[in-house]
């Protein structure tokens, strides 16, 4: 089959690769029908993520049809045939994780745990096409894909609805209503919402959905900017104003109620000084993250408020606001999305018409032409804002 | 030695290591910084010589000090300290037969701190240098070593006690198994996987059985790798889960199989016992060992990283199995 592989930092290839095949019970192959390419996909490609390897199969946002079940799958529960939106964090449903609904903290399904410990303290979940940290799973920009524990994850969709306006359900609309969630929302919050990316798109939403006052969108892109103001959000551009105090005008001096840090490790700073300074930390590697966004959606934060981080981090960073956030009784809540506790209640909002996530996609590519999806991403060309692939 | 005190003394050698580091790094940038006041220090002030010389060692001490604070091979590094110090104390010595009066008491005492300092390099470079021979974790020329482990399965103590009991199910979690045939009620005959040495095997009792609470085994007759092993059930805070706690002891020999033993557990012998409990827990919470494409081996995945990339194996690979 086609899929597109890790080729090495910066590079991406689509290569024919063997088909994938049953290895445990509970397995399921699932033909591809449209597949995405993540933000956190960046991250792997930019190699800011440890033990990755070349031929890796990438994407873990993906959904299709079942052909084939391993002999551990009850048939009421997935058969041959089935139409399945597939969650990006792999859950066994039976461990003390999996019962308390934190299915990405899930105790089994990373074969690689010893490695993930070394870097975590604990192990974390497997995941599709997340290097090797996360289990080396094989991912879904192909056309199959091998889904473990078939029996836990997989989305069945029953009705009419089109792939694209379920397919975010495997990763990104989740995520960023989990970014919401976290915010315990109240009627007269106002919610800012830091990188206008696909996920903060969402988590904007969602935090709408969830009753906020007001939502504010932080990005620099004016084209990601306008999306968020097309969809009723109020758009602050921080190469162009300074974000603290156009924060303190739009919240009369409270600061915002809620922020949602949906940018993660790879953020950029309207200050170029203080942009220099994590770059190169983060090029010899004495730390691993930039955090602007983070640190500056803690210092706007008002005090008592709840700082709600969906963007990824991966290991260490430095200039921690440890001070505002003691002090002023912030709140932070993180965590990766558990997606399996979300799909079907957004499931039945998209079913409603209270959440269109189909308005955040920009282009639509063969899988073939994957490693040109991923150039105009990465570097935010033709107003890109989520690439669709279809193998 | 034991494992044990094999281990204090490399953590002893890593710090005495990082250590002499340190000194580098401050002597080299005084020399860098302040040339002039190390040559009046040192009384080879009045020599045009040392003024090129002091700098060229500053440069040189900075070298050591990149080398022994940044890497794990503390032994090379040490080495190179020691180099350096023979260098030093040559130096010193033409300088000193030319000087008199107070120079030369400056330089006496210069000389008296290098000749100490050559003493602890020595000691570390010799010491990091044999710590290799000793080896980490069970000893190549034999001893004994114990390995604890534990996990949380969330199943009841009498399904986890009765799985672990059942001691036939100890290879499909424990790697370094092959088979485990019952014999009598108490008595049964182990088998090992090839990694650990091939055609061992040995006969085993139980030493002591309390349902749902604890088992205790020995080998027995005359074990090539004599060993015992103790687990203990306990039930978890939360009313649902079992704690498992594994105590492993081997009595390893020199040899052959001393050898592939302590291959087989290399560098982090813990690990290994780790990684069985996780498989045990996936077999008791899933059904099986999970596998994935980078790992698609279970318990026979002999390396952690790197693996094989994470796409679909081949049929060919599935055929030829762990060894591809």
């Amino acid at each position: 089959m086609r899929a597109n592989t890790w080729a090495g930092r910066n590079k991406v290839e689509v290569r024919d690769v063997p088909d994938p095949k049953i290895l445990n019970k509970r397995d399921a192959i699932v033909r591809i029908t449209s597949t995405a390419i993540c933000g956190s996909d960046l991250h792997l490609v930019d190699g800011y993520v440890p033990t990755m390897q070349d031929g890796d199969v990438m994407g873990h946002e993906f959904m299709g049809e079942v052909v084939e079940v391993g002999s551990g799958v009850a048939a009421d529960r997935l058969r041959v045939g089935d139409r399945v939106v597939v969650p990006f964090p792999i859950a066994c449903g039976a461990c003390a994780a999996c019962a308390a609904e934190l299915y990405s903290c899930c105790e089994n399904t990373n074969p690689n745990a010893g490695i993930a410990e070394k870097m975590f303290g604990h192990p974390v979940a497997g995941i599709f096409g997340y290097s090797h940290l996360t289990g080396g799973f094989a991912g879904g920009q192909a056309q199959y894909a091998r889904v473990p524990f078939a029996d836990v994850g997989p989305l069945k969709i029953e009705s009419d609805l089109t792939d694209e306006q379920v397919l975010f359900l495997s990763d990104i609309l989740p995520t960023g209503y989990m970014g919401a969630e976290m915010c315990d929302i109240q009627p007269s919050d106002v919610v800012a919402v830091w990188g206008a990316g696909p996920v903060g798109q969402f988590a904007m939403d969602s935090a709408r959905v969830l009753g906020a006052a007001k939502v504010i969108a932080i990005d620099k892109e004016p084209y990601r900017l306008r999306m968020a103001e097309e969809a009723g959000h109020i758009p602050v551009n921080f190469d162009e104003v300074d974000v603290r105090s156009r924060l303190l005008e739009l919240t009369g001096g409270r600061g915002p109620d809620k922020c949602i840090d949906a940018v993660g490790l790879e953020a950029t700073h309207g200050s170029a000084h203080i942009a220099a300074y994590d770059r190169i930390k983060q090029a010899v590697r004495s730390e691993t993250e930039r955090p602007h966004a983070l640190r500056q959606a803690i210092l706007s934060c008002r005090s008592g408020g709840v700082v709600s981080v969906i963007g990824v981090y991966g290991g260490l960073l430095d200039k921690f606001p440890a001070g505002a956030w003691m002090n002023r009784s912030l709140t932070l809540r993180t965590g990766q999305c558990h997606v399996q506790r979300y799909m079907k209640p957004l499931l039945e909002r998209i079913e409603r018409g209270e959440i269109d996530p189909t308005r955040i996609i920009t282009h639509t590519l063969p899988l073939d032409e994957a490693e040109r999806g991923f150039e105009i991403f990465k570097n935010k060309q033709d107003n890109c804002e989520k690439v669709v692939l279809k193998p | 030695m034991t494992p044990l005190a094999a281990k204090d003394r490399q953590d002893e050698v890593q710090r005495r290591g990082r250590g002499l580091g340190w000194m580098s790094l401050g002597l080299g940038v005084a020399q860098l910084a302040a040339p002039d006041t190390v040559r009046r220090i040192s009384g080879v002030d009045d020599s045009a010589t040392s003024r090129a010389v002091v700098p060229l060692v500053g440069v040189r001490e900075l070298v050591h000090a990149a080398g022994l604070l940044t890497s794990r091979r503390k032994s090379a590094w040490a080495w190179t300290r020691v180099a350096g110090d023979a260098m030093d104390l040559t130096a010193l010595g033409i300088a000193l037969a030319r000087r008199g009066g107070s120079r030369r008491r400056r330089l006496l005492a210069v000389t008296g701190a290098i000749a100490a300092i050559t003493v602890v390099d020595l000691l570390t470079a010799v010491q990091a240098t044999r710590k290799k021979d000793v080896g980490s974790g069970p000893a190549r020329k034999g001893g004994s070593m114990e390995l604890t482990a534990t996990t949380t399965i969330r199943k009841p103590t009498s399904e986890v006690y009765a799985f672990w009991r059942d001691l036939e199910n100890l290879p499909t979690f424990m790697a370094h198994l092959e088979q485990v045939r019952t014999t009598g009620a108490r008595t049964s005959r182990w088998t090992a996987d090839a990694p650990f040495g091939k055609d061992v095997g040995w006969d085993a009792e139980i030493t002591e059985e309390v349902p749902g609470e604890k088992i205790a085994w020995r080998s027995t007759g005359n074990a090539d790798v004599p060993n015992t092993g103790s687990v203990r059930f306990v039930p978890a805070p939360d009313g649902v889960s079992t704690e498992v706690h594994v105590v492993l002891a081997y009595d390893i020999p020199g040899g052959t199989i001393g050898k592939a033993v302590a291959k087989y557990f290399g560098e982090e012998p813990h690990q290994q016992l780790d990684d069985d409990l996780r498989r045990l827990k996936q077999v008791l919470e899933t059904g099986e060992v999970v596998r994935s494409d980078g790992a698609p081996w279970g318990k026979r995945a002999r390396k952690e990283f790197p693996q094989r990339p994470a796409q679909p194996l081949s049929d060919a690979e599935l055929a030829k199995g762990a060894d591809a």
